[in-house]
């Protein structure tokens, strides 16, 4: 219908909407904008005052270009002037304009709040029901200072009419929503729960959203709701569909009070009692029913509310987990719309699956329709289900079927869209470490991601791979002949020869018995790649070919000509000069025993989280990452320790801690970050710190440089942790005081004797610090003792 | 729901509604960043998707978009059947609406809304009682201009 308004007509404002519209160039509509403008500016500064009519009409125009995309700075007071206006319509256009052009300015708002407030208590409807919309819109604190108390009153009051009741609702739910501090239920918190029972059922629909919140931060409080609710749902759910009258939307019966009740049991665990759980159960076996039953109705509309219902249903099904009845059923229903007509339908079957995955119960239901995702994988049209089939994959993956789900995830990786890959990489990383068996095919699987997306795989990807070689004996010489093969391609990624560079620098001598890959082959095949990459790969190349000196003399003369070429040692970048200039001296004087040990193959890592999961919990968020930490408490510890031989390094550090040490740990003056010495029971593992700090920075296992840097801003956490002994400091600043205690804990099952510490404090720091020492000498094993420093210093 | 966007094909806003504070530089850029998504949609694609951390239900009716933001626990399916009930509210009111009947009375698209949702939440779902609520209003309307001869 064209361009007729009802009521009033507002000619004016049509004219220029009009005009608007015609204008042929962003110009001439800003032309014709500003002419207005000025024309409004004029009227309102002018000197005759503006019957209602015309101002409402301004404040309109201006409220259309306002939304249009353009600025307004004024206008706001005639806006308020409106809202003492007895006339609605009026009140009406005040209202809406401050709504949309919610303004700080304080004298405005105490004019604004004076207006509202006479309205809630003009007792017109329509005028209450204008001021609650416009609390609800705007919803500050400022409103919420002054009117929570007002609503709360207004909901439960007997003589309210419904329509203001509904305002009041969901008005209130809004304040709760911005300022919860300044709502308080209290008093109001039965009478509120008991509008589930209200007859009519706008008013139950309006207060059970303000009750759903409410319950989510206050559960005792509000748990009489729960029975109340089952009753009201199982009302609706047997009802005929004549029943609700207007509240039938095409054959069902209050589908969107319906998925209100559920969302509101989905707050709380499975009712306690009896009865009442009994029939919440019948309730939602009489949804899963109807499922089943033939469409009352062609249309879209009917089978989306019926749908709405039942995905509501299952998200309850899900949130109980307790009956495997209604979850095997759930599972089955998901199931059948996984092959569904409507692209919606499959969509969130497939987005609820996800959950009923990471139900022991339905676990098992879950992974009977494996084909079937990875069929929507692979001929999906829509990027958006092909990602929820993705999704459902990780989900559902356990031991079982880990090689499948990884081997169809790579190969959706080869043809993904770029925005999801780097999530996809870190998954397929997660689970190949996860289910692993044979950790030959990890190490492919790995290699394969590099290959495949090479760009989108993150440091903490290959970090892992890394760590999981060096940690396991009966992998390293397969990984090496694999990145052997790999670097072989043409055309390779860089974290490829970042890998490989590592890997062949410590277990090269595995594979250096064939001809095909003899040290000088190894070592072309490295340099070959040299010049392709990029400054933190050549630094780890080099680290690598000084390696290589030490496994193999032969290549000696041929790599330090390498290293003595003025484009390593005069290399504009500080850290490849320096590594080119050391590694060339070293290799020159070391004796081959100082060589050796220097150059010692990496002890293994400890095991802690792995960084993997933490970035894809941090991509995201808490609750992706759920299921597999749910797995991750169920699995054995200790997957990652390979057992077996070490080298002789760690022979030795045992060896010299068994008995007496005195780690005597220099303690850090509070801002440097000066590496703190290990035990000093061989020299060699010193050196290796100081190599792997040179090295990737993750793998190093002992210190943690950046880790110190922490400390300017954090006040807790460990300060330093190898295999013996962890630093714990917890610090507690007030203005100039401070107080820092360090704990000291032994890792070992060996008592540590004489046991001493010694702080040493750079400069004026010494006079300010107090040292306490709160326990003896004798450090118990496996205990945690507990050392004091307190710090005044004279500026804060 | 955090927010209601309808929009024209060519991406011009028609009606904007938001249900959690943000400032207007923010509320620009999110219209600006989701209308091109949502444009740039194919047909058959579904109605769903994510954006940045919300879920996006939308539904082209005509040569509108409705696109409504809601939070990761909502219902996408409910969310789909309230932008179904919007249109049917403004199709009554406006006797079979077009997109010129909500540039042109933009005011009345948003006083129908506020008495279908409020806060982000439906409060009516009474298509009888909304329409009623509706109708209430435009009586006073009426009665407030009843000419100045009888003053």
């Amino acid at each position: 219908m064209p361009a007729v308004s009802k009521g009033d007509g507002m000619r004016g404002l049509a004219v220029f909407i009009s005009d608007i519209r015609n204008c042929k160039s962003k110009e001439a509509e800003i032309k014709r904008i500003n002419k207005e403008l000025a024309n409004i500016r004029s009227k309102f500064k002018g000197d005759k005052a503006l019957d209602g009519y015309s101002k409402k009409k301004y404040v309109c125009k201006l409220l259309f270009i306002f939304l249009l995309g353009h600025d307004i700075d004024f206008g706001h007071m005639e806006a308020v002037n409106l809202l003492s206006s007895n006339k609605y319509t009026e009140k009406q256009i005040g209202y809406l304009f401050i709504s949309v052009l919610v303004n700080s300015n304080s004298e405005l708002i105490r004019l604004i709040n004076n207006a509202i407030k006479n309205d809630l208590s003009s007792r017109n409807p329509t005028f209450m029901c204008l001021a609650l919309h416009c609390i609800a819109n705007v919803g500050s604190r400022e409103m919420a200072e002054a009117f929570a108390s007002e609503i709360p009153r207004i909901l439960v009051a007997g003589d309210t009419m419904d329509s203001v009741k509904q305002s009041a609702a969901l008005c209130l739910l809004r304040l709760y929503k911005t300022s919860p501090d300044l709502v308080l239920m209290g008093e109001w918190t039965s009478r509120v729960v008991h509008l589930l029972n209200d007859q009519h059922m706008g008013v139950v629909t309006a207060a059970i959203s303000l009750i759903t919140c409410l319950s989510q931060k206050n559960p005792d409080e509000f748990k009489t709701c729960v029975s109340l609710a089952v009753s009201r749902l199982s009302r609706i759910v047997s009802s005929a569909s004549t029943d609700l009258q207007d509240y039938t939307y095409y054959f069902v019966p209050a589908p969107w009070l319906s998925c209100k009740l559920l969302r509101l049991l989905q707050c709380y665990p499975p009712p306690e009692d009896g009865a009442v759980k009994g029939r919440l159960v019948e309730c939602l076996e009489t949804i899963l029913n109807k499922a089943q039953e033939p469409p009352k109705s062609k249309k879209v509309q009917h089978s989306n509310a019926k749908n709405a219902i039942l995905f509501e249903a299952i998200s309850l099904i899900i949130h109980y987990d307790s009956e495997p009845n209604l979850l095997v059923r759930a599972c089955n229903q998901l199931g059948q719309f996984l092959q569904h007509r409507e692209t919606n339908l499959r969509y969130l079957a497939l987005e609820s699956m996800c959950t009923l995955a990471s139900s022991e119960f339905s676990h098992e239901a879950v992974k009977t329709h494996i084909e079937t995702v990875i069929n929507a994988l692979k001929t999906e049209r829509d990027v958006s289900v092909r990602q929820r089939a993705a999704d459902l994959l990780y989900a559902m993956c356990d031991r079982s079927n880990a090689k499948q789900i990884v081997a169809e995830m790579l190969s959706y990786l080869e043809t993904a869209d770029y925005s999801i890959r780097e999530e996809m990489v870190l998954k397929v990383a997660i689970l190949a470490e996860k289910y692993a068996v044979d950790y030959s095919w990890y190490v492919d699987t790995i290699l394969n991601l590099i290959r495949i997306a090479g760009d989108y795989v993150s440091e903490e990807v290959w970090y892992r791979v890394i760590q999981i070689v060096i940690n396991r004996d009966d992998v390293q010489g397969y990984a090496a002949k694999t990145v052997f093969e790999a670097l072989q391609a043409p055309a390779c990624h860089e974290n490829m020869v970042k890998v490989g560079g590592y890997i062949l620098g410590e277990f090269g001598n595995l594979i250096a018995g064939d001809p095909r890959s003899s040290p000088l082959v190894q070592f072309n095949l490295l340099h070959s790649k040299f010049h392709l990459c990029s400054v933190p790969t050549r630094a780890l190349l080099l680290s690598a070919y000084i390696k290589f000196i030490n496994l193999f003399p032969e290549t000696k003369a041929t790599i330090q000509e390498v290293l003595r070429c003025d484009s390593q040692i005069r290399n504009s970048d500080v850290e490849l000069q320096q590594r080119a200039v050391e590694y060339l001296k070293l290799s020159s004087i070391a004796s081959t025993d100082v060589l050796a040990t220097v150059l010692e193959e990496m002890p293994p890592f400890p095991e802690r989280e792995s960084s993997i999961l933490a970035k894809l919990k941090k991509k995201k968020g808490p609750g992706a990452v759920s299921v597999t930490e749910l797995e991750d408490n169920k699995r054995e510890g200790g997957e990652l320790n390979g057992g077996g031989d070490r080298g002789p390094d760690t022979a030795a550090m045992a060896a010299s801690n068994a008995s007496t040490p005195s780690p005597s740990a220099d303690l850090l003056g509070i801002r440097s970050a000066a590496p703190v010495g290990a035990p000093p029971a061989s020299t060699g593992s010193l050196l290796v710190d100081v190599f792997s700090e040179a090295g990737p920075a993750a793998p190093s296992a002992a210190v943690n440089d950046d880790g110190f840097l922490r400390f300017v801003c954090k006040n807790n956490g460990v300060l330093f942790e190898n295999q013996l002994l962890q630093i714990g400091i917890k610090s507690e600043y007030r203005q100039n005081l401070g107080r820092m205690y360090l704990f000291y804990g032994n890792k070992t099952s060996v008592q540590f004797a004489s046991f001493t510490t010694t702080v040493s404090c750079p400069g004026d720091l010494q006079s300010h610090i107090l040292f306490v020492p709160l326990c003896s000498e004798t450090k118990p094993s496996n205990r945690i003792t507990q050392w004091k420093a307190i710090t005044s210093s004279l500026s804060p | 729901m955090q927010f209601m966007l309808l929009f024209s094909r060519q991406g011009k806003l028609r009606l904007q509604k938001w249900y959690v504070p943000l400032s207007d530089k923010e509320r620009k850029k999110i219209s600006r960043d989701l209308v091109q998504t949502i444009l740039a949609r194919k047909p058959k694609m579904c109605s769903f998707l994510e954006w940045r951390d919300l879920k996006i239900v939308y539904k082209r009716y005509a040569s509108l978009y409705f696109c409504c933001a809601v939070e990761d626990q909502d219902n996408e399916l409910i969310t789909l059947e309230i932008i179904h009930r919007y249109v049917e509210l403004l199709d009554k009111y406006f006797g079979s609406v077009c997109e010129l009947d909500i540039i042109f009375n933009f005011e009345k698209a948003y006083f129908i809304l506020d008495e279908f949702l409020l806060g982000g939440e439906a409060q009516e779902t009474s298509k009888k009682n909304v329409l009623k609520a509706i109708e209430q209003a435009d009586l006073l309307q009426e009665v407030s201009q009843t000419p100045k001869i009888f003053t």
